[in-house]
């Protein structure tokens, strides 16, 4: 059990070969087995997830790791040690909440491909079985060159799951996403190049804080980082990748990419992007705030006027995580606080919706509004979990998006007044974009003869759903296990930065 | 004895909470159980909550003033830096008086939608979202903080939506419930950011806090703090008052109301007369020591308030539909409540919310027994001599009718009357004069209403349909009915006027002052009236005076005298058009508002798929473009050279293949001409 305890992390990060390994061992045109294989094998990463998050340590920001490094659970093994590179994993309360993410949502997402995959099966779970190692990767990695490693692993399967799985113009949007990622990630390749001479020959994140850099460097290197990360989250006007890529996506890769592989692009601001670079960081944050307002209130006045939902989502999408930038970049613990928890949510709630959406999608083999309209009477679970969801995403008091919207709103407001106060006009047009859709999808009387043989949620989809809309309610109204494990690692990363550099005044 | 109920107060909001679950459970998985089992749980639930109310009251009746506020905490909330708030409540003189409303009437209400829901399909759903918004209201007004003011703020919010599109396969009710949501997240976004600006102030003065009880300890400390120019206070009042006319229906943001009555009467009569509404005002009363702070935001406050009184009465002069008459004299009503917040008048300002509940429950619980006994019909003009019919129903309405009419002693006199003696006494003239006329029209379009729903006869014409056989309700319906009549017959001396009370000998007659005034100490109201208070008295008298001669009109022009109102009509018919369609609000809203917006809208969503990712896709096809060149160089130009030296050397060799044909006779013709040529050259 000690030796679990002590490798816990690589445990969980390889953990997902159980499920690889034994779905190359079904033998061909055992579909059913396989989708059964694939979700039990899917436990696995997030039981140990679970096991994680008991044994990290509690609250305290002195026990979180040592002084020298702020990770806890660390594994140190040489790996290219001539060039200092090192397998080097660690936690924090902010990669321990997106680990946990990461690994509930898979379980999630092979349950609700159990009747929406009928082609290439086995394919598709190893497609999802190497992008969870590279998502736990990307979040547990505490060295730079591991972090790129696992960040542009992440990549093939993706492309992979829209280009084979996905709809009907899904070459188009596969290549799409993954030209526009690795433009990002090119430059950013180049910027960690840079860093690891500067700072000696070595990746180590911690290593990186302590190396002090001229400002014009710095900039080029936030520049670099920054746009890799703001194509992944995506910030506007780097966003026209997402619609596309979650239109042709299947159900089960919109989940992932809304919930997960967006969240690397702030996961990455977070933990390199802002405090790598203190002066460029403060020098080009009015251009990030105001990026993320626009971003804020132009995805949601487009996504106000899209006839197709999956597309509404993902405008949405582009309006939720505005708001995470936002918080990220108001340099306010309260705010970034807010921010990490509003990644947990929009991964939770948008994964929720697209979730829902999909599950329409299979039975009317329609996405758009107009084909709908009074579903409520025909599928009266389906539209009650819809509107939780929906109401969860528009930040209803009550619901976890409410916290970490506000947070980020309360923290943002003292440096940033004015973007605050527009930003907050955001929450406005959620509500009038989503209740609109509701309002045409589910009220109103039936208008379309086909709709009324359309069958309510099975208990599978419900059970399935259940868990996410638990968690809605569990972190509207009880957010403190959460916020005891972000807020010491977000104040933590915060001052590892100001004490060497440049004291900043932090609220 | 009662201290046993305080203990237990946290079983208020759960109680309907939980009653909303069970409900909701069995509508989820499309049970359908006996009607007595929905009913019992939904009114037992919030039944319940009121008697607890009803103990804790007493139990703080039993205490000294000074000794009535306590705060229960559950458990701790939101702990993030600076920001600290708890689930908690505040149990205190005036959030038990809103509880007591809101259990009390909402019993009442419950008791009566047993009977006007009975035929409804969807009972148990209708009964979990009426407990639910019991629950989120109860919210409101007992949290101790202003995040649990919000979460309650933003739930009966969503209730209201929830029930007015209750009856959703109806296409207008749905958007009604929409339109409902959207225009209060507007008053909301108000709302929010007073808090934010609050918040920060008192971070800067060293105690960043959101409960009450704690910024009222450092509101004295905001004065004299300026942001941009403006006092903050001032900003902040005016931030949240924002949030209040979205809540409570005040000019610009009252349009949502009248569409909102495409909900069940009900609903209509609890959320939409009784509580919900008055939620903005409650929550200024909450922060009276905010609003206290700031001249300017009363002066805002008591104009839009009584501007929107007497607004929204002329509307209701020309509405036909019984429930829209009713939400437009709502949203007058609220009116004067603002009126008196802005005054500071705000003991008055609750007085008037509390027998505005009573009576307008009681009308809009009436005008659903007129709806139900006439099969559904809400047009007023093809009513008439219902009295005859309904006669439980016309006694319970005509006494709803002159308490909101403010006819002494019925519970409107003394409430109406004390809020336009204190504007007048505070000496907004103006605004005084706004609200007299308005009580005016009040009493008119009441008048109008009996007039055109219980008097003259029946209207036997239906315009083809079958005609009416209208019938009184059931008791389930018709006691709530008496109950809330009575009430408006003596709520109003819970609040007897102190200058009245002296000429009976009485001291401390006003009742509801003692009980809520400790709150109010920076008000107005302390300002002891010694002597003989003339000025009051003419005025009550003057107030009289217009309740009466307003009924009488209205009574006269709508029963025996039909022809004077045609008159008038015809007179003045351009401006009774502007009227009869609400001034066109409407249709201005939608278009400067609704159609310039999804025009935006439109334009971004083109702008996003041609620029922005036409840039994209530009500067793919740029790439392509760079590629396919490079590729056609490659192929020409590089690979061509390439090619080129291979092509020369195979032509070459090629070429220089004929020479070596084998043949000896050819190599000797080589070799002789060769030497022909050498010879040749050597010589030549």
């Amino acid at each position: 059990m000690n030796f679990l305890n002590q490798h816990i992390l690589s445990f969980l990060l390889f953990s997902p070969f159980v499920g690889i390994v034994l779905l190359l061992l079904i033998p061909n045109g055992q579909e059913r087995l396989m989708h059964r294989v694939a979700f039990l094998a899917s436990l696995i990463p997030f039981a140990l997830s679970l096991f994680l998050w008991s044994c990290f340590p509690e609250t305290g920001p002195l026990n979180q790791g040592s002084l020298e490094s702020p990770f806890s659970l660390n594994e140190v093994v040489p790996w290219i040690p001539s060039m200092g590179i090192f397998y080097r994993i660690g936690v924090d309360g902010v990669s321990l909440l997106l680990v946990l993410l990461t690994t509930f949502l898979m379980p999630i997402v092979f349950v609700a491909s159990w009747t929406s995959i009928g082609r290439r099966v086995r394919e598709y779970y190893l497609a999802f079985l190497f992008l969870e190692v590279g998502l736990i990767g990307v979040f547990i990695a505490v060295d730079l060159f591991l972090f790129y490693l696992f960040w542009e692993l992440v990549l093939i399967p993706m492309y992979l799951i829209i280009g084979i799985w996905g709809g009907e113009r899904r070459i188009y949007a596969a290549i799409k996403f993954v030209l526009y990622t690795m433009v990002g990630s090119l430059l950013m390749l180049a910027a960690v190049i840079y860093l690891y001479f500067a700072a000696g020959h070595s990746f180590n994140f911690v290593d990186l804080m302590k190396i002090s850099l001229p400002v014009v460097a710095q900039k080029w290197l936030f520049g670099a980082f920054v746009l890799a990360f703001a194509i992944k989250v995506p910030l506007f006007p780097f966003h026209t990748w997402l619609p596309d890529a979650h239109v042709e996506a299947p159900t089960g890769g919109s989940v992932i990419l809304a919930g997960l592989l967006l969240k690397m692009g702030t996961y990455g601001l977070f933990r390199l992007g802002f405090p790598l670079f203190p002066e460029a960081m403060a020098a080009l944050t009015p251009l990030l705030i105001t990026l993320s307002v626009i971003g804020i209130l132009y995805g949601a006045l487009v996504a106000m006027v899209q006839t197709d939902i999956k597309k509404l989502v993902a405008f949405s999408s582009v309006s939720h995580m505005g708001f995470v930038v936002l918080g990220l970049a108001a340099t306010s613990t309260i705010a970034s606080s807010g921010a990490v928890l509003q990644m947990i949510n929009h991964g939770l709630s948008t994964g929720a919706l697209f979730l829902l959406v999909g599950m329409l999608y299979e039975r009317r083999h329609t996405r758009r509004i107009a084909d709908f309209g009074g579903l409520a009477k025909i599928m009266p679970v389906y539209t009650t979990l819809f509107l939780i969801v929906a109401l969860s995403s528009i930040g209803l008091p009550g619901t976890n998006g409410f916290i970490g919207e506000f947070l980020i709103l309360i923290g943002s407001f003292k440096n940033h007044p004015v973007a605050t106060g527009l930003s907050t006009l955001g929450v406005i047009f959620a509500a009038v974009y989503l209740l609109w859709m509701v309002q045409r999808v589910f009220l109103g009387p039936v208008t379309h003869e086909e709709n009324n043989g359309l069958s309510d949620l099975s208990k599978r989809e419900i059970g399935l759903l259940l868990p996410i809309i638990i968690l809605i309610f569990a972190i509207g109204f009880y957010p403190a296990p959460l916020l005891k494990k972000i807020e010491p690692a977000v104040k933590r990363w915060m001052e590892m930065k100001q004490g060497v550099v440049h004291p900043r005044v932090v609220q | 004895m009662f201290d046993k109920f305080i203990g237990v107060i946290p079983l208020v909001p759960l109680l309907p909470l939980i009653g909303a679950a069970i409900n909701g459970f069995v509508s989820f998985r499309g049970w359908r159980p006996a009607r007595s089992f929905v009913h019992a749980v939904a009114c037992g639930s919030i039944g319940i909550s009121f008697l607890i109310t009803l103990g804790a009251f007493f139990h703080f009746v039993g205490l000294p003033p000074e000794a009535r506020e306590m705060t229960l905490t559950l458990w701790p909330w939101i702990y993030l830096g600076a920001v600290h708030a708890d689930v908690a409540f505040l149990i205190d003189p005036l959030s038990l008086t809103m509880m007591l409303v809101i259990s009390g009437v909402g019993s009442v209400i419950h008791i009566y939608a047993t009977g006007y829901m009975a035929h409804d399909k969807d009972y148990p759903r209708f009964f979990a979202y009426l407990n639910l918004f019991c629950f989120a209201m109860l919210l409101l007004v007992m949290g101790s903080n202003l995040f649990m003011m919000f979460i309650g703020w933003e739930g009966v919010g969503l209730c209201s939506y929830l029930l007015i599109g209750f009856w959703y396969e109806h296409k207008p009710n749905a958007a009604a419930g929409m339109k409902a949501f959207v225009v209060n997240r507007i008053g909301d976004w108000g709302f929010l950011i007073g808090v934010l600006l609050l918040f920060w102030t008192l971070f800067q003065l060293g105690h960043p806090t959101v409960t009450f009880t704690e910024i009222r300890e450092q509101a004295p400390l905001l004065v004299g703090h300026a942001w941009g120019g403006v006092a903050v206070v001032t900003l902040v009042c005016l931030f949240l008052f924002v949030g209040a006319t979205g809540k409570s229906a005040q000019i610009p943001l009252y349009v949502w109301l009248p569409d909102a009555m495409a909900g069940p009467t009900p609903v209509s009569a609890l959320i939409h007369a009784a509580t919900m509404v008055t939620a903005g005002v409650y929550m200024i009363a909450r922060l009276n020591f905010l609003f206290s702070l700031s001249p300017v935001a009363q002066t805002v406050i008591t104009t839009v308030g009584f501007s929107t009184a007497l607004f929204a009465a002329t509307i209701g002069f020309a509405q036909n539909d019984i429930k829209k008459v009713l939400a437009y004299s709502t949203v007058s009503q609220l009116g004067f409540m603002f009126g008196a917040m802005g005054v500071m008048a705000y003991t008055a300002g609750i007085f008037h919310l509390v027998t505005h509940a009573f009576f307008k429950a009681c009308l809009f619980l009436g005008s659903g027994s007129v709806i139900h006994g006439m099969s559904g019909e809400q047009d007023m003009r093809k009513m008439g001599g219902l009295k005859k019919y309904m006669p439980k129903t016309f006694l319970t309405f005509i006494l709803a009718t002159l308490a909101i009419a403010g006819i002494f002693p019925f519970a409107g006199f003394f409430s109406k009357d004390e809020i336009l003696w204190k504007t007048f006494s505070a000496g907004y003239y103006f605004q005084w004069i706004l609200g007299v006329v308005a009580a005016l029209g009040t009493a008119i379009y009441m008048f109008r209403l009996i007039g055109m729903t219980f008097l003259g006869n029946l209207h036997e014409e239906t315009g083809g349909e079958k005609p009416h056989h209208p019938h009184e309700s059931p008791a389930s319906m018709t006691i709530p009915l008496m109950i809330l009549a009575g009430l408006s017959i003596v709520g109003g001396f819970l609040g007897f006027p102190e200058s009245l009370g002296r000429l009976f000998g009485l001291h401390h007659s006003n009742l509801i002052e003692g009980w809520l005034s400790p709150l109010f100490h920076h008000g107005v109201e302390e300002g002891g009236e010694l002597g003989v208070p003339i000025a009051e008295y003419l005025l009550m008298f003057f107030s009289l005076a217009v309740a009466v001669g307003g009924s009488y009109i209205g009574y006269l022009f709508y029963t025996t005298r039909r022809d004077i109102p045609e008159k008038i009509v015809a007179r003045i018919r351009p401006l009774y058009q502007v009227v009869v369609n609400k001034y066109y609000v409407d249709e201005i809203y939608d278009a400067i508002f609704v159609k310039n917006l999804l025009r935006l809208n439109q334009g971004m969503n083109l702008f996003d798929q041609k620029v922005i990712d036409g840039l994209v896709n530009a500067s793919g096809l740029v790439v392509r473009i760079f590629s396919w060149i490079s590729g056609f160089l490659d192929k020409y130009l590089v690979d061509g050279l390439v090619n080129l030296v291979a092509e020369a050397t195979l032509a070459s060799g090629r070429n220089l293949r004929k020479i070596q044909t084998g043949r000896i006779q050819n190599y000797l013709y080589v070799a002789v001409g060769g030497l022909v040529v050498a010879i040749l050259y050597k010589f030549l």
